[in-house]
């Protein structure tokens, strides 16, 4: 094929970075909507309500689907930012004695490498902590036969284990750090696709600032509820 | 204005390079950067040391040879003007500043503040032009209708003069800016038409082969731009170079 070279290219690669990074934003959005069932019910309730919607996510057949697609985007976005950045250091193998970034550029936009890196090891963490204990691991069941998840999770965030204030913070920081690389890669997935628009792009750019804002803070209330209401 | 000067000395693209702190007394706030340089050397000749390399030519904004990168910006700290239409009145007396050479693989030092910057005319032989038959019969340009906001668009692409401040601004060193600017000039017009697909192919392969970085959208590139290019013109060169993928060449 004439156009092989292509796929190798620059632009293929930020290609991929943008149809990954965009995709995982949809996980956000999923992900969230399971999470705040942990605010909006409590008790037996909300146990049944939040251990059903465990026991959904890891056997219905589409979502089994989705997840293959949500562990390749992660995967994909890692390594293609890792082989980006390396790139981008050879690009400038003699740095600047003075260079004033702050005047061009936001600071999230400079450090999408680091933000991602903390949100990678937070997420190696995160699955370790929930998603191969709902997988691998020992899981009780709850009063209805299923895995009690649920109990797991208000465990991990309640103030009787030792290690759940060090957990709490983590997750608040890594959500920050969510947030900030979503303020810059939100838009700038739509910007590496070409999808730019005199009209559209204003619209695409503050969606991009309230998303980064309301996802991460969503998602990072959750434990500080949990740790406070088991005070 | 009495200012002290840290500029990079690098004898030769093989040299290790260093700065050199210099002092120049008596600057009149209406010169030019350029001028306030010259000055520099002035001093440094008649003190029988070698002079400052820098590149320039037009001295008025439109030619793209000068290049220096100024207290950590690229033509210093004015918007919208070249290294030799910033003026020392941006300045204040006694301030202490840095000049360095713009920094790139695809931009090698040849002495202090001169890079060569080839790796631009090569990305430019690799598509940046239309083919058109110049036996004598060629058809007037202005004989077909373009619409003015197209035109004018297009003629604002036009307008880089591939300094490469872009480049030298990225934290990259990506050259996303000046090619996209080429390949919008063309993209926009009727006569570009034919060999739009292939020509943002084989501009963006170029640049690649350059070494030039990748494009993380920070937007430096547009900021310090003399011309004014905005991101949209990247934005274009990503959708014809996207649509190029999917056709033969």
């Amino acid at each position: 094929m004439s156009n092989s070279g292509i796929l190798k290219s620059s632009l293929a690669k930020k290609y991929v970075m943008a149809l990954t990074g965009l995709f995982l934003c949809l996980f956000l959005v999923g992900h969230l909507a399971g999470n705040l069932q942990l605010l909006l019910k409590s008790g037996a309730e909300g146990q049944r309500a939040f251990n059903e919607y465990a026991q959904f996510m890891t056997t219905f057949p589409l979502v089994k689907i989705l997840s293959y697609l949500t562990y390749a985007s992660v995967l994909f976005h890692a390594i293609d930012g890792i082989v980006l950045t390396m790139a981008n250091r050879k690009a400038r193998p003699v740095g600047y004695v003075n260079e004033k970034g702050s005047a061009n550029s936001n600071w999230s936009s400079r450090n999408m490498g680091i933000l991602g890196t903390i949100i990678l090891v937070f997420l190696v963490s995160h699955m370790q902590n929930f998603w191969y204990q709902m997988h691998f691991g020992d899981i009780p069941n709850d009063p209805n036969g299923l895995k009690d998840l649920y109990g797991v999770v208000l465990k991990f965030f309640s103030p009787e284990n030792s290690m759940s204030l060090f957990a709490v913070v983590g997750y608040v920081l890594a959500q920050g750090a969510l947030a900030f690389h979503l303020s810059h890669g939100f838009a700038s997935g739509f910007q590496s696709l070409g999808l730019r628009h005199a009209k559209y792009t204003p619209v695409i750019e503050w969606s991009g600032k309230i998303f980064s804002v309301l996802v991460p803070a969503l998602f990072a209330i959750i434990p500080i509820y949990l740790y406070i209401t088991q005070q | 204005m009495d200012l002290t000067l840290k500029v990079w000395r690098q004898n030769g693209p093989t040299d290790q390079g260093k700065m050199e702190t210099h002092s120049v007394t008596g600057v009149s706030p209406d010169m030019s950067f350029l001028e306030m340089m010259d000055m520099l050397n002035d001093q440094i000749i008649r003190a029988g040391g070698d002079p400052v390399a820098f590149d320039h030519d037009c001295r008025e904004g439109i030619c793209g040879m000068c290049s220096m990168f100024i207290n950590g910006e690229a033509h210093g700290p004015s918007r919208g003007v070249t290294t030799c239409q910033l003026h020392m009145r941006s300045f204040k007396d006694g301030d202490t500043i840095t000049i360095e050479p713009w920094r790139a693989a695809a931009f090698p030092v040849v002495k202090d503040l001169a890079v060569d910057r080839s790796s631009f005319d090569r990305v430019i032989q690799a598509g940046g032009y239309i083919s058109v038959n110049t036996s004598g019969e060629t058809l007037d340009a202005n004989a077909i209708p373009i619409p003015k906001p197209q035109a004018d668009e297009a003629f604002n692409a036009a307008t880089c003069i591939g300094c490469g401040a872009c480049v030298a601004t990225c934290k990259n060193a990506s050259a996303m800016l000046f090619v996209a600017a080429k390949v919008s000039q063309f993209a926009l017009l009727p006569q570009g038409q034919p060999e739009r697909s292939k020509r943002a192919k084989r501009m963006v392969e170029q640049m690649d082969k350059e070494g030039f970085g990748n494009c993380t959208n920070t937007g430096a590139c547009a900021v310090e731009c003399p011309k004014g290019i905005d991101l949209s013109t990247i934005a274009r060169m990503n959708r014809d170079y996207l649509s190029a993928t999917v056709k033969e060449d």
